[in-house]
């Protein structure tokens, strides 16, 4: 089972979740698809790490071929090629590597070259496979690298710790797992972030379920939301100012703690019930 | 017009927070939410006039029309994204993955695929007592960075002789964050004492020394790690970064700052530590 671990709101929880849900499995694959600002590796601390480049495809121009014709210019919807001084001139960070450039030019003038946005690192950290995506500073998508990463992970458990928000990057998250589990903070941010998510799970038709995490007092709007959408509760975890330094210094809370391992393999088995 | 960003690299650090108690201290008279797949911001202001609402037009989408279609697979063999699935026996297109390139359209020797304009989210602008622009990515789509341009845009149109603009903006170092940065006069990045604020800060200011524009750091929650934090201090130190303070936790701030009490009657050792950051970083602006 693939669990896509989300929240919309950063700083919510998720990549605690995630490290711990996967630690506390044993034998499992976490992978680490937040790869503006991927943390799980703090946590995990692999080891033997093999890494891989991750490239896209962007067009290259041979100017002697070129005849001026514009046609690469006038077909490109990203605006990621602008016509001057009769040739092509070429933007890579607007290019979605669609391919249509170099399907359009008769001339042959346009070939497709790999560009390099990141990397994809695979390690072990004890019965756990650790896969990590990094996305190159002042690269504008990490989607391709996401795709990557969750094709990378094979296993019979698998745990992919999301981004925040709730755009195309999580999408690609959610359209890889079989299950979400959402974490939320109870209060008005962390209800109005959960929404989105959660509406972004219904929309793409993913079985989801929320781990209520930083819990002081009970905030009735969340708990109504959650009754009104029908959203299972898989759990409410305490704000902890002890697990709160612990996590700071990066400590896995399930490395030391077997309550903590039990509670978290429980949420996993209540994710197994909700995936069906 | 002087325009600030509030980023964080890592989420939940404090930015919309911090954002809303400049606002207040500051009176600034032009806001952005420019966290368009988080947006936050408009719950702390808690405006009440109803606001100007537009869509956004995000990338197109391909539509297989299937009269036409003579089931020959083209779109699908040459579509980069995934976007072309088989329907018994035919083809169409999953509006989640489709980014609008065009390239089935081209190939398809029935003319059968047509591309149309997506409605891709809602903006809002607020014009009462000061403008406030804010807006809403629809679940399911990308474009993120477009429409964080776009909510900059109508901020910038509507300010009017406004002296300060305060722009929220949205964790990571991606899309949206790269669209939020253009044009600012400078950044201030809420970091947060942990291991993982500081491997997320150290991203962000890579990010943002490849965009050109000036920096300034502070540490929220300082009090949760004051060893991480002056790694962060060392660290700004050795980047040239000015430092511009150390918040503690005081949840009386935070929740001052979402609106749940009064800012200008709270006096905590948190409030006078933001105060101080907030000076710190008008000077630099």
């Amino acid at each position: 089972m693939k669990t896509a671990v989300l929240s919309g709101k950063g700083g919510a929880g998720k990549t605690m979740a995630a490290v711990n849900l996967a630690a506390s499995l044993g034998c499992a694959v976490y992978v680490d698809c937040d790869v503006e600002e991927p943390n799980g590796h703090i946590f995990l601390k692999p080891e033997g790490e093999q890494q891989e480049t991750v490239c896209v495809k962007v067009p290259t121009f041979d100017s002697d071929r070129c005849v001026g014709c514009r046609k690469c210019v006038d077909h490109c919807r990203f605006h990621a090629l602008v016509f001057i001084k009769g040739k092509p001139m070429f933007f890579p960070e607007v290019c979605h590597g669609c391919g249509l450039c170099s399907l359009v030019c008769r001339e042959g003038a346009v070939q497709e070259a790999e560009r390099p946005i990141g990397v994809l690192k695979t390690g072990r950290s004890g019965n756990l496979t650790v896969v990590t995506g990094v996305l190159n500073e002042g690269e504008v998508s990490g989607v391709p690298l996401i795709e990557a990463a969750l094709r990378s992970a094979k296993g019979e458990d698998v745990i992919i710790d999301g981004p925040p928000g709730s755009a195309c990057n999580v999408m690609e998250c959610v359209k890889g797992a079989d299950v979400c589990l959402i974490v939320a903070e109870p209060t008005a941010f962390g209800l109005h972030n959960f929404l989105m998510v959660a509406e972004l799970c219904r929309v793409l038709h993913k079985p989801h379920a929320v781990l209520l995490n930083k819990v002081t007092e009970p905030y009735e709007p969340m708990e109504e939301a959650l009754r009104t959408l029908n959203i299972p509760v898989l759990g409410r975890l305490p704000y902890d100012a002890t697990w709160a330094r612990s996590l700071s210094d990066g400590q896995l809370l399930a490395a030391e703690d077997e309550t903590v391992r039990a509670l978290f393999r429980s949420i996993y088995d209540r994710l197994k019930e909700v995936a069906g | 017009m002087k325009k600030l960003l509030i980023l964080s690299g890592k989420g939940g650090t404090g930015k919309t927070t911090t954002a809303a108690a400049f606002a207040a201290f500051s009176g600034a008279r032009a806001l952005a939410d420019c966290d368009v797949d988080a947006p936050n911001l408009h719950l702390v202001l808690g405006r009440a006039e109803t606001p100007v609402v537009s869509e956004f037009l995000g990338g197109d989408k391909a539509h297989i029309d299937a009269d036409l279609c003579d089931r020959c697979g083209l779109c699908k063999d040459h579509c980069r994204f995934h976007a072309i699935e088989e329907t018994n026996g035919g083809y169409a297109v999953n509006e989640f993955a489709c980014e609008g390139c065009g390239v089935c359209a081209w190939v398809c020797p029935k003319m059968a695929v047509n591309l149309s304009t997506d409605v891709a989210g809602e903006k809002q602008l607020y014009r009462g007592d000061g403008v406030f622009s804010t807006a809403r990515l629809k679940m399911g789509r990308g474009n993120s960075g477009k429409l964080v341009a776009e909510v900059k845009r109508d901020l910038y149109r509507n300010a009017g002789d406004a002296d300060l603009a305060i722009l929220d903006g949205s964790p990571g170092i991606g899309c949206p964050v790269i669209a939020s940065v253009s044009g600012v006069d400078l950044i201030l990045i809420v970091a947060e004492p942990s291991r993982s604020g500081l491997s997320d800060l150290m991203r962000l200011m890579k990010t943002a020394r490849g965009l050109h524009v000036g920096l300034c750091v502070a540490v929220n929650k300082w009090d949760v790690s004051p060893d991480t934090t002056r790694a962060i201090e060392d660290l700004c130190r050795a980047e040239d970064v000015p430092f511009v303070g150390r918040v503690p936790y005081d949840g009386e701030l935070a929740k001052a700052a979402r609106g749940e009490g009064s800012m200008e009657s709270l006096d905590s050792p948190g409030k006078q530590a933001l105060y101080a950051v907030y000076e710190n970083t008008m000077k630099l602006l």
